[in-house]
């Protein structure tokens, strides 16, 4: 029986502000699998803390609401114990890229073949407006008290320098666009890093809609003039296409500096991916052999009298005295 | 027992002083007799003094006794560190080049010890000199037995046509070792068997290790005085011991115990005392398992515990048995996330090897200061399991009822260990691995649940399912927190066709949805909560705790105990590993003074078992029994849980709080003058360099 989108919905009640990007991500989320027609069991969301953490609750797959900075913790330990689940992981840039950020570095090491969402609004919405970790420095959003002090992280270089070997961004009032790059990232054979621009409507009175249509700019020009433009349509080439590591670092310093790219102009769409370094999968097998076979939550542990089937003769043998 | 002789070994930290006290222990072992070895170390690599002080007998023991038979010791720390721990009776074979080092000259003496053995020395009126501290140990009955250690390794070089081997101290260990077992009257060829063995996997370092004992057997005769060797404490018969004894390290315990269990995903972060455990299994990480394909489990190692337990609460989430394993800095960085698991009521096993706190504290030494830290630990209310294993032995078995208890209620359970016990080599019977019970209580998916409860194939009835839920064909609604008749719900894995579920950390509905309703947060809560009573209600009470020492027969002991009808008798209760020296304790006051004294083991600490502990208390049917509470902190932690569950106030603490594991001896003299009146409320146990 074919999945319809509707299948991938639940019926819980989406308290999301009106006009919250959020609602873009969400049902680019629920797009992409009923088109790629995952199975709803076979695919789990596991969210962060913050409005966006709400997000497993709205698809109709296992869902996961973790801890605040965790999420990357939780959805890797289920994928190593089951690598047939499609797992996607989602939360917000406070808690990928402030909280969570020693995971982030960390999950980018490892590279399992999984997908990272985050919601990047700069601000902390839940806790009402506070400063996030991709707020600029100076910015002073409607509920700050005084201009951030902090600089703001770059999560497409942070990503490209931790190892992540899927790094893209999108707009979530793009939905197809962003529905274009879930289904590279969901496909790609390693951790996703998908980076999407979702602007607050309640708290961040800077990037908002408008900001990102560059309405500001068409004010003496009264051209369209958006911020947001699509990598695949210049001549940017995201992706390592041969085995060499001189091969590979051009094309992370390119997107090193492609990261940088903000203000008039803010790139969308694949900055690097790379899917000639294996997955973390990859590494288990060569220590484990069957791990694909007959990863940890296929094992049998029990013979059928209710004991243990573990055969521990040798070791126990060798410990004989 | 006839035979029961402590020896001790020590010397800077990597140069061989556990692998030499390896071979020692498996030496003793493999001639058939009981071993109960310990390790002190400092938070070091090279260059600190770390020892080990392995207890040979010819019966079971449960603990080490203070003080050694014989002291070997290839540099000049150990000597100072230990001259005085050797009984009168005892020797000491040393390093002879050491002889005229003063203390000033061995930069690893710390402060307060090198005031505390100055005055000592000076008090003796001897030089501050290895000479002057061997002397000492002389003028106390001990004999001397200097050894030249460089000149035998200087022959060993010659004889090999080797000159490189002449500076090869790392083979001070063998040496040492070697010498102890000549003069303990050991033949000398299971020691080449089991240097043999030792190094099997190198087997050049296997070859010129041999040539060194050979060498170092018979130059004993060279350089000690035969008079003095013929005086020396021999080991005498091993007497009997059961068929299928297995020479231990302590985590192995716990390691072996969650293969046989089937756990098969561990996540850790590296720390001291509990990293070993991780290591070994990751070692061990192909299972061989029994009439099916090989098994594995997936170790690994992440950023920090945070994300330890995150990863193993995800593995726990696929119905994959996980497990991580911490120290107390590692577990306090674990609790938001043990809070999670609580309210997601995830089977989530955390073994904790304790150590001295807070903070940092006491990195590679003893402490059981965790406990209450354990049981309260994260925020709001859930229930949990703290469980204690008391020995090396009962921990294979207490790993596989951990990962059951964890299953069956579908609650996070945390298995009590420590440094003492990871640091632990002893002898014990062979564990058996068919005797580990695996009950999953109510999972979904498997073959057969525990309780009866059918999985999937079963259909709708039963498992979870709604069934006025669905609409046409669609599958009726799961749901994983359904309520139920004893509060626990069916648990589906991620995976599994049609059974999808929620969870969060949030309040959550049936459904696992959020949700903030005042009426469904208190059926929630209660839901769980009421895990606690049924606990207590279903686990065997033997599991709870037990008497391990001391008969039930009122008034009368075992073992011709009970002569002295004068003295009031004393129950002790302890938990964790201070049960092994208590036991031990325990048994000299019955046997030697005929004190009617035992033990009562707590092993479940929380839900605290109240009834089964009164029961024990009662068992023996005397009136105006003294309760001593015995363990290794410095508040009598399982004292405050038997006055908050019981108003049950102990009427004495034996404590220890140095960083350093109790032995039997100082548990037996104090105990001794608590039976005699003469002992404090509180007494402070402070054996041990």
């Amino acid at each position: 029986m074919a999945l319809r989108l509707a299948d991938y919905k639940t019926d819980v009640h989406n308290d999301w502000c009106p006009g919250c990007g959020d609602f873009g991500i969400v049902n680019a989320i629920q797009m992409t699998l009923a088109e790629m027609g995952v199975r709803r069991d076979k695919a789990a969301i596991f969210s962060g803390i913050g409005c966006s953490g709400k997000t497993s609750h709205y698809i109709n797959t296992y869902g996961v609401h973790t801890l605040h900075g965790r999420v990357l913790t939780f959805a890797q330990g289920a994928k190593l114990a089951n690598p047939d689940m499609t797992i996607l992981a989602v939360g917000g840039d406070g808690d990928g890229l402030g909280i969570g950020a020693g995971h982030f570095v960390a999950a980018g090491r490892r590279n399992i073949d999984m997908t990272y969402v985050v919601f990047d609004n700069g601000v902390y919405g839940l806790t009402k407006g506070q400063a996030s970790p991709t707020l600029k420095l100076g910015e002073k959003t409607k509920s700050l008290p005084s201009p951030n002090t902090n600089h703001s992280v770059n999560p497409i270089g942070l990503a490209v320098a931790s190892g992540f070997t899927f790094v893209a961004r999108g707009y979530s009032y793009d939905v197809r666009h962003l529905k274009y790059l879930l289904t590279q990232a969901i496909r790609h054979r390693g951790l996703s890093f998908l980076d999407v621009l979702q602007p607050c409507p309640t708290y961040n009175d800077i990037n908002t809609r408008d900001w990102y249509a560059g309405k500001d700019l068409m004010k003496e020009s009264l051209e369209r003039h958006d911020r947001i433009y699509r990598l695949e349509d210049t001549k940017y080439d995201p992706t390592v296409n041969y085995d060499d590591p001189d091969e590979n670092n051009r094309h992370l310093s390119q997107a090193l500096t492609k990261s940088l790219e903000w203000g008039e102009r803010i790139p969308t769409g694949v900055f690097y991916s790379n899917e000639l370094t294996g997955p973390y999968s990859d590494r288990i097998r060569d220590k484990i052999p069957n791990y694909t076979e007959n990863p940890p939550a296929r094992q049998s542990i029990a013979r059928a009298d209710g004991t243990s089937n573990t055969n521990l003769e040798a070791i126990l043998d060798s410990l004989e005295v | 027992m006839e035979t029961d002789l402590t020896w001790m070994m020590g010397g800077p930290q990597g140069s061989g002083v556990e692998s030499g006290a390896n071979i020692f222990s498996q030496v003793c072992a493999e001639a058939g007799y009981h071993i109960f070895g310990k390790r002190e170390f400092y938070s070091n690599i090279k260059g600190e003094h770390s020892y080990f002080a392995v207890r040979v007998t010819d019966g079971v023991t449960h603990s080490s006794t203070s003080g050694a038979d014989l002291l070997v010791a290839f540099d000049a720390e150990t000597i100072f560190r230990h001259y005085d721990d050797v009984h009168a009776g005892g020797g000491i074979i040393y390093n002879s080049e050491v002889e005229q080092v003063d203390t000033e000259r061995v930069h690893t003496l710390d402060g307060p010890f090198v005031e505390r053995l100055h005055r000592r020395l000076d008090e003796s009126g001897v030089e501050r000199t290895v000479a002057g501290a061997l002397q000492c140990a002389r003028s106390e009955g001990v004999t001397l037995y200097p050894v030249p250690f460089k000149e035998i390794l200087a022959r060993l070089a010659e004889r090999a046509g080797n000159p490189k081997l002449g500076g090869f101290i790392r083979m001070y260990n063998t040496i040492a070792v070697t010498l102890s077992l000549r003069l303990l009257g050991m033949p000398a060829a299971p020691l080449k068997d089991s240097v043999s063995k030792i190094f099997a996997k190198k087997p050049a370092v296997a070859d010129i290790n041999v040539q060194a004992a050979t060498l170092a057997y018979d130059a004993l005769d060279t350089y000690a005085d035969a008079a003095s060797i013929q005086a020396a404490r021999r080991l005498g018969e091993p007497g009997q011991r059961e068929p299928h004894t297995i020479l231990v390290q302590g985590y192995q315990g716990t390691a072996l115990g969650k293969m046989a269990a089937g756990c098969r995903f561990q996540a850790y972060y590296p720390i001291t005392p509990a990293s070993d455990e991780s290591v070994y299994m990751e070692t061990h990480e192909i299972i061989d398992v029994i009439d099916d394909r090989p098994g594995s489990t997936a170790v690994i190692q992440t950023e920090d515990e945070i994300c330890a337990i995150g990863m193993t609460i995800g593995s726990v989430l696929t119905g994959t048995r996980s497990s991580t394993c911490t120290s107390g800095p590692g577990f306090s960085l674990m609790t938001e996330a043990l809070g999670w698991a609580g309210i997601n009521e995830v089977p989530l096993v955390i073994t904790d090897y304790q150590r001295g706190g807070p903070a940092t504290g006491l990195p590679t030494r003893h402490g059981q200061d965790d406990l209450l830290s354990v049981i309260f630990a994260s925020h709001g209310e859930f229930p949990r399991i703290v469980y204690a294993s008391g020995s090396v032995e009962e921990s294979f078995y207490d790993t596989g009822r951990c990962f059951n208890y964890a299953e069956e209620f579908q609650v996070p359970l945390i298995h009590m260990m420590d440094k003492f016990l990871a640091n632990t080599v002893q002898t014990c019977r062979r564990f058996d691995p068919q005797k580990v019970e695996i009950r999953r209580g109510r999972l979904l998916g498997e073959a057969a649940t525990s309780d009866g409860t059918a999985g999937e194939a079963a259909g709708p009835a039963g498992n979870g399912h709604d069934v006025d839920g669905g609409e046409g064909e669609a599958a009726p609604a799961y749901h994983r927190f359904a309520f139920t008749e004893d509060g626990i719900s069916p648990r589906a894995k991620l995976g599994m066709d049609d059974f999808i579920f929620w969870n969060t950390g949030d309040e959550s509905d049936e459904t696992g949805h959020i949700t903030e309703d005042p009426i469904l947060r208190t059926r929630m809560m209660e839901k769980r909560m009421s895990r606690l009573d049924l606990i207590l209600d279903r686990m065997p009470a033997e599991e709870q705790a037990l008497e391990v020492a001391g008969g039930q027969a009122h008034g009368h002991g075992g073992e011709g105990g009970d002569r002295d009808g004068g003295a009031r008798p004393i129950t002790v209760v302890t938990w964790g590993s201070a049960t092994g020296p208590a036991r031990d304790a325990v048994e000299m006051l019955r046997r030697q003074d005929g004190i009617r004294a035992r033990l009562i083991q707590v092993k479940l600490l929380h839900p605290f078992p109240t009834e089964r502990v009164a029961e024990l208390l009662q068992s023996d049917g005397l009136e105006g029994r003294i309760v001593v509470d015995i363990e290794a902190n410095y508040s009598g932690q399982l004292g405050t849980l038997l006055a908050q569950n019981m108003g049950l106030r102990v009427d004495h603490y034996i404590l220890k709080y140095t960083g350093r594991g109790m032995t039997c001896t100082e548990i037996y003299d104090t105990l001794k003058k608590i039976a005699d009146g003469t002992a404090e409320k509180r007494e402070v146990l402070m054996y041990g360099a």
